[in-house]
């Protein structure tokens, strides 16, 4: 029998050492045709700014920026949901605007200012869109709650700036901020708990506050 | 996904020069399709150009009265210009059609006009599929084609092209212009740009190896209304079945582009005479070679009345 201790690896471990496997192999079936000094250049030295503090990291190129965030900053607050630009769960803000860190490479991003969810706020001192979101129980299991609160603060911004969007009726009128239009423009962002209508109370009240 | 190398581009002649001049080279501007389809392995670049940085993400009038949108200009800036809104309102309307807030925050004009089908057997590497593997078969023929193309389609491939604002620049005659590996430029009208799957389904467009689209360029404005309409399975946030870009005068003339339902944006100039006839006489020329399956035969049907409600919404 196996002892209780051997089972006491965590899940986060194991996954780290299962990708470090497959790391190792493919390092392994490249060398069969490629130089040392091409095997090197697939990796690059980034250098950006993470929540305000200036972050270098030497990456793998096929590191998206939510891999970046997660595996190697250990900012696991912004969740990783489909990997493929269908959930949002991913949602960061790059230079102040919102985009998947699921569909994008780290090294794209050289000395742009990326801000997550732990950016945003921490406890004692949460982001006003934060402590709505826990005043309107915007949420029920979480896991959506980082990508939708940093995608609803850059939304707002988007508002502001005029930014038209599909229910817009009058493309010429200044944008407004109403249930359609909030809806709409998180749409981008799934819940599969179906927690939509209170995160539209919870945002509708921060975008009030703001006007 | 297989390892690549990387390098940023900060010239247009350096980029498509490195794309033309290195084997298995891809240009990645939002990425939001490329890396989607790297991480299954249907694309498989060995060196990536990012061309990020090349300063074509301006919009500018030119001589002729239209604008030159770059390359480079994101969906959502694209969408949200005062010039766009006012003078080419079917276009601001199809790019926020399409996609999230999210994604248009990085998709790109260039990149939009280049995203592959989204044919569910192209997304999956287990089954047979022409596109993604000439010669194999298309499963989309005898599966579930139900989003896939009625018209423009062949025996090998029956995609259809996903893309919102191409239907709209379509309908506008946009001119795509590109510089080649060896710097020469060239202007390819968005009619031409996409081909029709013929025997080569993998074949997409007309653009050479490490050719680099730089703008794509509107003539003037068209005076009328503009209508963009995008029937899909929920109302934000999906493909379109059917989608429609209109401009439509007072007299009931106009430009009609279908969207969802080739592997092209559709455009019949012909069909699009009998539009003071109503949208029956449009659609039966429009569709008058269509060949749907059985499951998405109901398109046949979804495009008249679509057309339908956008002259209604045109003469209201
Ligand atoms: C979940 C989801 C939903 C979506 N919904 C919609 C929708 O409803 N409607 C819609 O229209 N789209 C939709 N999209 C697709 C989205 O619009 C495209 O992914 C995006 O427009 C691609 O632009 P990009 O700049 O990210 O391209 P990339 O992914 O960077 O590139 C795409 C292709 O274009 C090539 N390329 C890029 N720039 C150039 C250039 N300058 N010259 C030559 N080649 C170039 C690349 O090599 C690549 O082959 C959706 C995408 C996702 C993930
Ligand atoms: S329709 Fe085209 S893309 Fe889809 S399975 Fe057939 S060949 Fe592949
Ligand atoms: S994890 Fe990025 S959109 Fe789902
Ligand atoms: S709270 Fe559970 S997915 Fe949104």
């Amino acid at each position: 029998m196996q002892s209780p201790g051997a089972l006491e690896i965590s899940r986060r471990d194991l996954l780290v050492a299962s990708a470090a496997t497959v790391t190792v192999a493919s390092t392994a079936s490249l060398s069969h045709f490629q130089t040392s000094t091409a095997a090197a250049s697939q990796s690059t030295k980034i250098s950006f700014t993470v929540n305000g503090e200036r972050r270098e990291l030497q990456l793998d190129n096929r590191t998206t920026l939510l891999d970046a965030l997660r595996e190697h900053l250990h900012l696991t607050g912004t969740k990783k949901g489909c990997d493929h630009g269908q959930c949002g769960a991913c949602t960061v803000l790059a230079d102040g605007r919102r985009v998947n860190a699921c569909l994008t490479l780290a090294v794209m991003h050289e000395g742009e200012d990326i801000t997550t969810i732990e950016g945003l706020g921490q406890p004692g001192s949460l982001h006003p869109m934060q402590a709505a979101f826990v005043e309107h129980d915007g949420f029920q299991c979480g896991y959506c709650t980082p990508g939708q609160i940093c995608s609803s603060v850059a939304m707002l911004e988007e508002i502001k700036a005029n930014i038209p969007s599909h229910v817009t009726g009058d493309l010429l009128a200044p944008a407004e901020v109403t249930p359609a239009e909030i809806r709409e423009r998180m749409s981008g962002n799934i819940c599969r708990c179906g927690a939509y209508s209170n995160i539209v109370e919870a945002i509708t009240e921060i975008a009030g506050r703001k006007a | 996904m297989r390892a690549f190398s990387y390098e940023r581009a900060s010239t247009i002649e350096a980029a498509a020069k490195a794309a033309a001049s290195t084997d298995g080279a891809k240009f990645i501007a939002g990425g939001t399709n490329l890396l989607d389809l790297m991480k299954l392995e249907i694309e498989t670049p060995t060196h990536l150009i990012d061309v990020n940085r090349l300063g074509v993400d301006r919009i500018e009038p030119t001589p002729e009265g239209g604008l030159r949108i770059g390359a480079l200009v994101r969906n959502t800036d694209l969408a949200a210009d005062e010039r766009i809104r006012r003078d080419y309102a079917v276009l601001a309307r199809a790019l926020l059609a399409g996609a999230s807030g999210q994604l248009r925050n990085r998709a790109t004009t260039a990149g939009n006009l280049l995203q592959r089908t989204r044919c569910p057997y192209f997304y999956d590497t287990s089954q047979p599929c022409n596109k993604r593997q000439p010669g194999s078969g298309c499963s989309a023929l005898s599966g579930f084609s139900r989003q896939l193309a009625v018209v423009g389609v062949s025996d090998a491939c029956i995609a259809n092209h996903p893309s919102d604002m191409a239907v709209a620049m379509r309908a506008l005659d946009a001119i795509v212009e590109t510089v080649r590996s060896d710097g020469t430029t060239r202007s390819v009208p968005i009619a031409d740009l996409h081909r029709l799957p013929g025997d080569t389904p993998h074949i997409e467009h007309v653009l050479e190896r490490g050719e680099l689209i730089t703008a794509v360029v509107l003539p003037k404005p068209l005076s009328g209304k503009h209508i963009y309409r995008k029937v899909r399975d929920r109302a934000s946030y999906a493909f379109a079945l059917v989608s429609i870009a209109a401009v439509v005068l007072p007299d009931g003339t106009g430009r009609v582009a279908v969207g969802g339902i080739a592997p092209k944006p559709w455009r019949d100039e012909a069909a699009e005479r009998e539009l003071p006839n109503g949208a029956r006489a449009v659609t039966a020329k429009l569709l008058a070679n269509a060949r749907p399956t059985e499951q998405n035969a109901f398109k046949m049907a979804l495009v008249e009345r679509t057309l339908s409600a956008v002259l209604a919404e045109a003469r209201g």
